[in-house]
């Protein structure tokens, strides 16, 4: 894991009441409207299709937190309707809306389009207008090649949530692989915890003072091309990003009261990726590998790992998975990600019963510090409508200057309780 | 003249006696037939069975149909999943499928694209659209609970008749019909569940009406009876109701297939890691 720069006292508390009400503001035209038309289109059985989730969430914090103005526990509500058409041809229509609302955290309240696109499907192509969301990558702790989608960090530390992507998308399926073309006209931000949020950095990142290296800033057109085939046992996928970089470099700076802030670079840059997998019997080799040029000095960057399942263990119905990764950085310590040479190990156990009861539980080892971490999350179904999840995190050693050095005492349990529509 | 009409007697008389020949021949094979069938192995005969239940299940395209998947623990509760299957038929290889979940709800979305092979292990990919990701998963054991029903993954896959090696038992009137009963021997014998499956097969329409599975302990696993058997396109029979029972755990699990439908115009390219981001 990454060193951090020099020790900085806490911000001043700031007020964002505002920001707040217009998040449950925002927050209830979601309810309201998902309300309105699951009744309207329950009674009108009109060809529009509603589903989504709404969630509830508490977030318990061994220890008191580290930093002040942090709050310790947090709740939160969240709700994601999805209303979609799809037309006799196959093409469809596609709207997310994303909001929750956050006790402890302005910045983990909001909003978000995480869809809104329009899919125009013809027989020999495929092309995405609108708000929509790219996966790239194969590996299951890091995700390092999926570049379309910005992070959405106030969700979740594991960089798994992500902020829905403004592009032109035309996809080409062919006897010889499928082409990925995309024009990204708007650039999304990283969300980043607030001040009273638990699991940030000692310094809060200033968010509203964003730095650019584009003049055009946010407008700056990104465009990508990825081309990605199946042979056999083998998956892969190649690709080319030219635009501004999803991951910033955080600069110190000091604001004209003279305290000392973070705020996020978003540099120019170009960036070669490479995902492969393959089976091989009960094994699943991934590898994940990119090149970034313009963003400090070029440099290469991997992940390399495997997945190998037991299936029905001693005919108990159960499934056995280990998970080995290992991930490396050529910046090191100047690495923009939590990775730089660090292994991680898993275990994931599916009981394959009724209500589809699932554990993972992983280890973070950095190679260079002693700092290691661990993750667990399980999930279980009450209902055909109910999911109840638990997830935990626990620090369990950590360096002096590194990311993890930040959250020692951000040990939590996350308790979630899940309706789906 | 006369010589005409010797010849044409000749001619009478050479064609009588191919007659006869042909006539004596044709005897002389209906009194081999019974040698010969005699002469067919147990094995070769339930072979024979599965390759012509097989032929007579060829041509139908493509098919899609709705499922209901109940399963019941022994206390009696019970839980559905609602699933959509589309099939596409592969000349020369295993079928495509595409298997798409409507509920539970927080599974909604969730779709399997699974390519059967005759030969090796199939290829099969896990759609999660919480994350957009299409998944390559390994199909090496296919002991592993579908969608943790009684039904083990080998037994939803297309039943390849390379799968197995066959071998005919006897035949037995099962409710009222006439069957074949065949053992079936998974080829893959290190990473299937099984040791051997008891099949009961309708002697005049060629289709499954139980299925006995032994475990690698040869203790009777499970049971699967197949009830509702409906004619589509006048050639292709499929049953509406299938039912699984555990016999070791007590568990059970009925599959109910409605709105089956054939030729319906899909096309591999419905079948692709692209469609599967699609499948709704």
């Amino acid at each position: 894991m990454k060193q951090q720069g020099s020790e900085v006292r806490g911000q001043e508390p700031v007020s964002r009441y505002r920001e707040t009400r217009r998040y449950s503001l925002q927050f209830l035209i979601i309810v309201l409207a998902t309300t309105i038309s699951y009744s309207f289109l329950t009674t009108q059985s009109l060809a529009w299709e509603l589903s989504g989730y709404t969630t509830a969430e508490g977030r318990l914090f061994f220890h008191d937190a580290l930093f002040s103005g942090q709050r310790r526990d947090g709740a939160s509500i969240a709700v994601q309707p999805e209303f979609y058409h799809e037309w006799e041809n196959g093409s469809s229509f596609l709207f997310t809306p994303f909001g929750r609302l956050d006790s402890a955290d302005s910045e983990r309240s909001h909003f978000d389009i995480r869809e809104l696109r329009y899919l125009w499907l013809h027989d020999s192509w495929e092309l995405r207008i609108g708000s929509a969301k790219v996966f790239w990558g194969v590996t299951e702790f890091v995700h390092l090649v999926d570049i379309i989608n910005q992070t959405d960090l106030v969700e979740d530390i594991d960089g798994e949530d992500k902020l829905g992507q403004p592009m032109v998308n035309l996809s080409i399926p062919g006897q010889y692989g499928v082409l990925d073309l995309f024009v990204l006209p708007y650039f999304r931000e990283r969300t980043f915890p607030g001040e009273k949020g638990r699991l940030r950095s000692r310094v809060v990142v200033d968010t509203d003072k964003a730095e650019y290296e584009s003049s055009a800033e946010e407008y700056n057109v990104d465009l990508a091309a990825r081309y990605s085939n199946t042979i056999g046992d083998w998956d892969f996928g190649i690709y080319h990003f030219h635009g501004t970089g999803r991951e910033p470099t955080l600069l110190l700076r000091s604001d004209p009261a003279g305290n000392l802030t973070v705020v996020p670079l978003y540099e120019r840059i170009d960036q070669t990726g490479l995902d492969v997998q393959t089976v091989k019997g009960n094994w699943l080799l991934k590898l994940e590998s990119l090149y970034r040029t313009g963003q400090g000095e070029d440099f290469y960057a991997g992940v390399g790992g495997f997945e190998y399942s037991f299936v029905n263990v001693l005919s108990s119905g159960l499934d056995f998975g280990l998970i080995g990764e290992w991930a490396y950085d050529e910046r090191g310590d100047e690495a923009t990600t939590v990775f730089d040479n660090d292994v991680m190990a898993g275990a994931r156990l599916a009981f394959n019963d009724a209500a589809s009861t699932e554990v993972l539980a992983g280890v973070f080892q950095d190679l260079d510090s002693d700092s290691c971490a661990v993750l667990l999350e399980s999930g279980r179904r009450i209902s055909d409508h109910w999911k109840v999840t638990l997830d935990a995190f626990f620090v369990l050693e950590s360096s002096e200057g590194d990311i993890l050095h930040d959250l020692r005492e951000d040990d939590n349990v996350q308790i979630e309780l899940t309706y789906y529509f | 003249m006369k010589k005409e009409r010797q010849f044409t007697n000749y001619k009478r008389w050479t064609a009588r006696v191919r007659q006869t020949r042909l006539l004596l021949f044709l005897l002389l094979c209906l009194s081999i037939a019974p040698v010969c069938v005699h002469a067919e192995t147990s094995e070769e005969k339930g072979r024979a069975i599965a390759k012509e239940a097989d032929r007579r299940d060829e041509g139908f395209h493509d098919s899609t149909a709705d499922l209901i998947m109940t399963l019941r623990n022994r206390h009696g509760q019970e839980s559905t999943r609602n699933i959509r299957v589309r099939t596409l038929e592969v000349a020369g290889d295993g079928d495509k499928s595409l298997t798409i979940f409507d509920n539970p709800r927080d599974v909604k979305g969730t779709a399997f694209l699974n390519y059967t092979h005759k030969i090796g292990d199939d290829d099969q990919w896990l759609y999660l659209p919480a994350l957009k990701r299409v998944k390559r998963i390994s199909s090496r054991n296919k002991s592993g609970s579908f969608m943790g029903s009684e039904f083990a993954y080998e037994d939803i896959g297309s039943q390849e008749v390379e799968k197995y090696t066959y071998k005919w038992i006897r035949d037995e009137i099962f409710n009222g019909q006439e069957s074949f009963v065949v053992e079936r021997y998974p080829v893959d014998k290190k990473n299937s569940g099984y040791i051997r499956l008891v099949t009961w097969i309708d002697k005049e329409e060629y289709f499954p009406l139980k299925v006995e599975y032994f475990d690698r302990k040869e203790y009777h696993l499970k049971t699967l009876t197949f009830t509702g058997y409906k004619k589509y396109l006048g050639k292709y029979w499929r049953s509406d109701e299938m039912n699984m029972i555990n016999h070791q755990n007590g568990k059970t699990t009925k599959l109910l297939w409605s709105n089956y439908e054939f030729q319906t115009g899909l096309t591999g390219n419905d079948f692709t890691k692209s469609s599967l981001k699609r499948a709704r």
